[in-house]
């Protein structure tokens, strides 16, 4: 079974067909077929330059394909035909994607207010609770620790409660304590929301997800997909994994 | 249970939003007003103190000048108001929102016409004080405002080409310059007659090239806005 076909039901939300993303001259993904469907929690890896946040930009609409094609939510996700498909995508990426002027507080109120929100301002209150930031949430972004940041990111990227979930590193800077908010923040998701988490992080991704895929040089190498009548622990997911990106398990 | 997701605003809400947006950060970082501002009032100073301007001669002179220190300090706010999206990564947020990129144009567009309006507030009083010239005249005060709109329409369009490039500071001006020769022309023709105190039906004619610029140009470019940011 081929991952394209794994994922042939009509749940599928993203589907990429021979996609290809060229910098210049330089390929960073080379004819990727891809089929996500409802629900899935996906751990991309792959080393640095693999393709995992091209993939990523390419899926919410960021990027716009050189060759091939890619329909998120039934449509493509780029352009002003793009904003139903990126009205349901909750993307973090490297870059916080916020106003350093602004607080915490108006950011995610900003953005709640751009996807339609229902009392953003309420919303961005629970959220800036529930991740512990409730002391500087009017503070400017700029005034935020590393890690601080990266948690009013993820507070961005769910204030419209997404059913799509682009992540993209989401534990660089942060501590412990605020790598197990994120791990169970991705993990309380309901059954309806899909999560996509590229990582370095092995461990983590394994034990958050349920599917693993391993780009290198623009082209998947593995995903777990294709071999989803093995039943394997995460443990064996593990091995398998470090073994495709050909190095320890980190 | 997933909360059922409520509708994005229209082109009109995300307008106001993204608006709202674009004063709330400069009024925080005061990061072009105070620049663009101070580099006016030293072009105006510096050209006051290099000619010997009297009489006729001020009316010749003055709407040029006033309109050069417009334009060069407009450059400063066009190439700010995108570079510092591009270098924060806030404009990938905003383009991976479900927003029609027209409206953050057109957003981007009013700001910078307010900008350029509150710059002119400091210079325009101060012209009149350094050149002894009678400058508040609601033509004056159209041919502003139509002259802002024209340099923001045209100069925020080519600052979203400008912001990715490495080159920035020097791509903006040789691209743009070029581009605002109607609007320097027509703008400084009827700043001069209106201080001149000319019937309006003189004005007229500018004014309408001006209006029909920045038709144009909003028009246009809030169409094809999309194709510059995206990548």
């Amino acid at each position: 079974m081929t991952a394209e076909q794994s994922g042939s039901s009509s749940q599928a939300i993203v589907r990429c067909a021979g996609l290809e993303k060229s910098y210049g001259q330089r390929p960073a993904i080379r004819n990727l077929n891809l089929t996500i469907n409802v629900g899935e929690r996906i751990a991309l890896f792959g080393d640095n330059g693999a393709g995992k946040s091209t993939l990523l930009q390419l899926i919410s609409g960021l990027l716009r394909p050189s060759r091939g094609g890619i329909r998120v939510f039934g449509g493509q996700p780029w352009g002003r035909e793009g904003a139903h498909a990126r009205a349901q995508i909750g993307t973090l990426s490297h870059q916080s994607h916020l106003y350093e002027e602004l607080s915490a507080r108006e950011n995610l109120t900003l953005y709640g207010k751009l996807y339609g929100v229902t009392e953003p301002q309420v919303r961005a209150d629970t959220l800036i609770s529930e991740f512990g930031l409730s002391g500087r949430r009017v503070d400017p972004v700029r005034t935020l620790s590393r890690g601080m940041t990266q948690r009013v990111s993820l507070m961005r990227a769910l204030i419209h409660h997404p059913t799509l979930l682009l992540l993209d590193e989401p534990e660089t800077g942060l501590d412990a304590t605020s790598r197990q908010m994120l791990a169970e923040h991705i993990t309380e998701q309901g059954a309806g929301v899909t999560v996509v988490l590229a990582t370095h992080n092995v461990e983590m991704g394994v034990s958050l997800t349920t599917r693993d895929i391993v780009l290198r040089g623009g082209e998947i190498i593995h995903d777990s997909a294709t071999i989803s009548d093995l039943a394997m622990d995460t443990a064996q997911r593990r091995q398998l994994v470090a073994a495709h990106l050909g190095g320890s398990v980190s | 249970m997933q909360p059922q997701q409520a509708s994005p605003p229209g082109y009109l809400g995300q307008f106001r939003i993204l608006f709202s947006k674009e004063i709330a950060v400069e009024f925080r970082s005061r990061e072009t007003a105070v620049p663009m501002a101070v580099f006016a009032v030293a072009a105006l100073i510096a050209f006051q103190f290099s000619f010997d301007l009297r009489g006729g001669t001020l009316n010749l002179v003055a709407p040029g000048v006033l309109w050069v220190a417009i334009i060069f300090a407009s450059l400063l706010a066009l190439g700010r108001s995108f570079a510092r999206e591009v270098e924060r990564g806030s404009l990938d947020g905003l383009l991976a929102s479900p927003i029609d990129p027209g409206a953050l144009y057109l957003a981007k567009v009013a700001a910078n016409v307010l900008m350029l309006l509150v710059l002119e507030i400091v210079i325009v009083p101060l012209t009149a004080v350094l050149f002894n010239l009678q400058l508040f005249q609601p033509a004056l005060l159209l041919t502003l405002v139509m002259g802002n709109i024209g340099i923001a329409a045209v100069g925020t369009i080519l600052a979203s080409i400008a912001a990715r490039a490495r080159a920035r500071e020097a791509l903006l001006p040789i691209m743009l310059l070029p581009l605002l020769v109607p609007v320097i022309i027509s703008a400084v023709r009827a700043t001069g007659l209106a201080i001149d105190e000319r019937p309006f039906s003189e004005i007229q004619p500018w004014l309408g090239v001006l209006g029909a610029y920045d038709l144009a140009f909003v028009t246009l470019s809030a169409l094809i806005f999309y194709v510059t940011v995206e990548r």
